[in-house]
């Protein structure tokens, strides 16, 4: 065990999958000598050159397109994005080429591409450099959607999306990169795709993913000093989602939260309710609440304190639930 | 070569700033050694620049530094989330800016802040966005100078729509009539930004239809940490070719050729002669933003072989040679930049800080019930807080 932040988890991931398939490469802007902007790739070129580690040309499109490319010539390519906000001149490629491809040609082709994007806020930022975009690529069949939430899984997960046959996009919790963890570096702990109990409890469940995860163990700690015992669930998979680990902690505990930093209209937190509504009406003790962004643009700076979900949101929420 | 970088080799085997990027012909009217030449295309458009009109470009490129100086110097206090500086660019931006006509509109990248001020936008008000209390920052209608733009290249179609809307208003115009009156366009970007889609299919439509819009691109050498030669293994200027228009490649820190070419190039999009693409070869001085570190990438020996060629420092010499500034002149300029400085300092504390109710309101025009309900659902639940906070919010 050795402990590190989640940039540096991620970091030792790549190099381990480098390491261990010749395949491999990442491409992206700035990931070379500079080691990306959030340093993520830092030191990785320096060890296995220009061929491995790109420093791309300044367009998405041309990157998500390529990685298409080298992955239907047998390569595996990991793609970083900037910022969450410059995903979109890549979004035609992500959606219409990289997502359909296995299905269109029948399952003959796989397009093994990884897609690293920092999201979130809370860093105090300007404009297209604090969203939370995920929705719209899990109403994209064909892609699936990974966020860790601490570094043991920022570690393990890169190397299984790597991996993996399928196109995976990493959406990583920029704010919590600085994040210590312990990180077991022998042998994965989980699956990719599965939600984990991350906090036991028996009056609530609040499920949240990626930057909320600790918010969402903060607010169940503040619960239990007012005797509410809160369950908390990492969903660590956006898609697909791991609803069978949800839906058994809704039938242990009654009432359940949702909890993210996009909006929540259209948003995750809906189909989780909606899931839930089906498979565990019975065991509900009150509508499932969402707490997520409002229905605008990512605020300035100056207010992002208000619009992203904190503690006395979720606590507001609990309040509610158990007013049922 | 008036613009020649002295690159180390690399060590590394990884491409650098070479001869390919910053060599060939550019134009240029005023060398480094601030010694003027003639040219004999470009010299008629500048042929009306008197003492007095450079001393006035000069102070405009000064207060430009002074400002970029204060606002780099407000990050590192905290006082902004972040800031891009534009040093060593103020000659391509003062002298394009400024052959702007007041019903041309400007479409800015977010690095434009010489720019923005030749179009009388407030310094202190460019300080909006980046102190996080605003994600436009100034009424772009009030100058024709549009907000800036944070995801590369996406204004550039934008510009080349807005140009396609003045032939639309345009089309009953002679010639002679749209060269007095008419307006155009002018779509900054980088050398980075050069390799988006947008800039492509920008460049497609407007050739195809004669849009009146001058596409500027400041090819200052770097894309945060990539050179150049990833971006294109030509002169940027000679892609407009493939489009169907000129491409010219000026010494971007010559402000009197990029004054010059500019106003050339406009005259020419305002006619309905169509586009033109303007190359201005120039250096970024400083890092990318506030949160970059050049020594990660780039030789201090390369950003050194580039300060005597600083677009000041050049002018100056000019002026100083030419008997148009004296040192009360320079003094008095660097005195007014620092109360200039010492104003928009001042007036960036004064920004009321916003708050996140408002922010409901500019979402749609028009009524809508989603956000009725969660405006609504916010000011419950910070009412809710009213007794710890007597001021409402947190
Ligand atoms: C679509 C998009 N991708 C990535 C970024 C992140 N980014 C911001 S500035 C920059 C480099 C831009 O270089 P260039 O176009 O040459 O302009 P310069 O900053 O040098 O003026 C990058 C990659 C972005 N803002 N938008």
């Amino acid at each position: 065990m050795t402990t590190m932040t989640i940039a540096k988890a991620i970091n030792s991931g790549l190099r381990r999958s480098l390491e261990s398939d010749e395949k491999s490469l990442l491409i992206g802007e700035d990931i070379g000598r500079l080691g990306g902007v959030y340093r993520i790739t830092d030191g990785l070129l320096a060890d296995f050159g220009t061929r491995r580690v790109i420093d791309s040309p300044l367009a998405e499109s041309g990157i998500i397109g390529t990685c298409i490319g080298m992955a239907l010539r047998g390569y595996r390519p990991v793609a970083e994005i900037q910022f969450d906000g410059f995903v979109f001149p890549g979004f035609n490629q992500i959606t219409t080429q990289l997502a359909k491809m296995r299905a269109r040609s029948e399952g003959r082709l796989t397009v093994p591409v990884v897609i690293r994007i920092p999201y979130g806020g809370g860093i105090g930022s300007v404009e297209h450099h604090s969203e939370s975009p995920e929705a719209l690529f899990a109403h994209t069949a064909g892609l699936r959607i990974i966020t860790p939430s601490n570094a043991q899984d920022a570690y393990w997960m890169i190397q299984q999306a790597i991996e993996c046959e399928d196109p995976v996009i990493v959406f990583e919790p920029k704010r919590r990169y600085w994040l210590k963890g312990e990180v077991d570096t022998e042998r994965p702990a989980l699956d990719a795709f599965k939600a984990q109990v991350v906090r036991e409890g028996h009056h609530a469940t609040i499920v949240a993913y990626g930057p909320l995860v600790p918010v969402a163990l903060a607010a169940a700690d503040a619960a239990e000093e007012d005797g509410y015992s809160v369950e908390v669930v990492d969903l660590r998979s956006i898609s697909p989602i791991d609803f069978d680990t949800v839906v058994a902690s809704v039938e242990k505990t009654g009432r359940l939260i949702v909890a993210h930093e996009a909006p929540t209209f259209g948003g995750i937190g809906g189909e989780i309710a909606s899931r839930v509504s089906e498979r565990a009406f019975l065991s509900l003790e009150a509508p499932v609440l969402r707490v997520g962004g409002f229905h605008m643009p990512y605020p300035v700076a100056k207010v992002e304190e208000d619009y992203l979900p904190d503690i006395d949101k979720l606590l507001e929420a609990l309040d509610r639930l158990f007013t049922y | 070569m008036a613009t020649t970088s002295q690159a180390s080799p690399a060590s590394d085997g990884l491409m650098t700033p070479d001869a390919a990027a910053a060599d060939g012909p550019l134009i240029q009217l005023l060398d480094e050694r601030g010694e003027l030449h003639a040219d004999e295309r470009f010299s008629a458009y500048v042929a009306d620049v008197d003492a007095d009109e450079l001393r006035s470009i000069y102070r405009d490129m000064a207060l430009t530094r002074r400002f970029d100086v204060e606002a780099t110097a407000l990050q590192r206090q905290g006082q902004l989330a972040l800031w891009v500086p534009c040093r060593g660019q103020e000659a391509a931006q003062i002298g394009s800016g400024r052959a702007t006509r007041p019903g041309d509109y400007i479409f800015p990248t977010y690095r434009e802040h010489g720019v923005a001020w030749t179009r009388q936008v407030d310094f202190a008000e460019m300080l909006r966005i980046f102190r996080g209390v605003s994600n436009g920052g100034w009424d772009p209608r009030e100058n024709n100078f549009h907000m800036y733009t944070m995801v590369l290249a996406a204004q550039v179609p934008h510009a080349t729509g807005y140009a396609m809307g003045i032939n639309h208003d345009q089309s009953d115009w002679d010639t002679e009539r749209r060269a007095a009156e008419g307006d155009a366009v002018v779509a900054y970007f980088g050398d980075g930004s050069s390799s988006e889609g947008d800039v492509h299919e920008s460049m497609v439509f407007a050739a195809s239809f004669d849009a009146p819009i001058v596409f500027f691109c400041q090819n200052n050498q770097w894309a945060i940490s990539v050179p150049f030669e990833v971006q294109s293994k030509v002169p940027l200027a000679s892609r407009a070719a493939g489009y169907g228009f000129e491409g010219l490649r000026v010494d971007g820190n010559d402000v009197l050729a990029c004054l010059a070419v500019t106003r050339y190039a406009l005259e020419h999009a305002r006619r309905g002669d169509g586009p033109v693409f303007i190359e201005a070869v120039t250096y970024r001085m400083s890092a990318h933003t506030t949160a970059d570190d050049p020594t990660k990438y780039r030789a201090s020996e390369e950003e050194l072989s580039w300060e005597p060629k600083d677009p000041l420092l050049r002018l100056e010499a000019y002026l100083r040679s030419s008997g148009a500034g004296d040192d009360a002149f320079f003094e008095q300029v660097a005195a007014d930049a620092d109360e200039m400085a010492a104003g928009v300092r001042a007036k960036a504390f004064t920004f009321p800080d916003p708050v996140l109710a408002d922010s409901f309101k500019n979402v749609y025009a028009e009524a809508h019930p989603l956000i009725r309900e969660e405006s609504e659902w916010f000011r419950q639940y910070e009412a809710g807080f009213a007794d710890n906070h007597p001021g409402g919010a947190r």
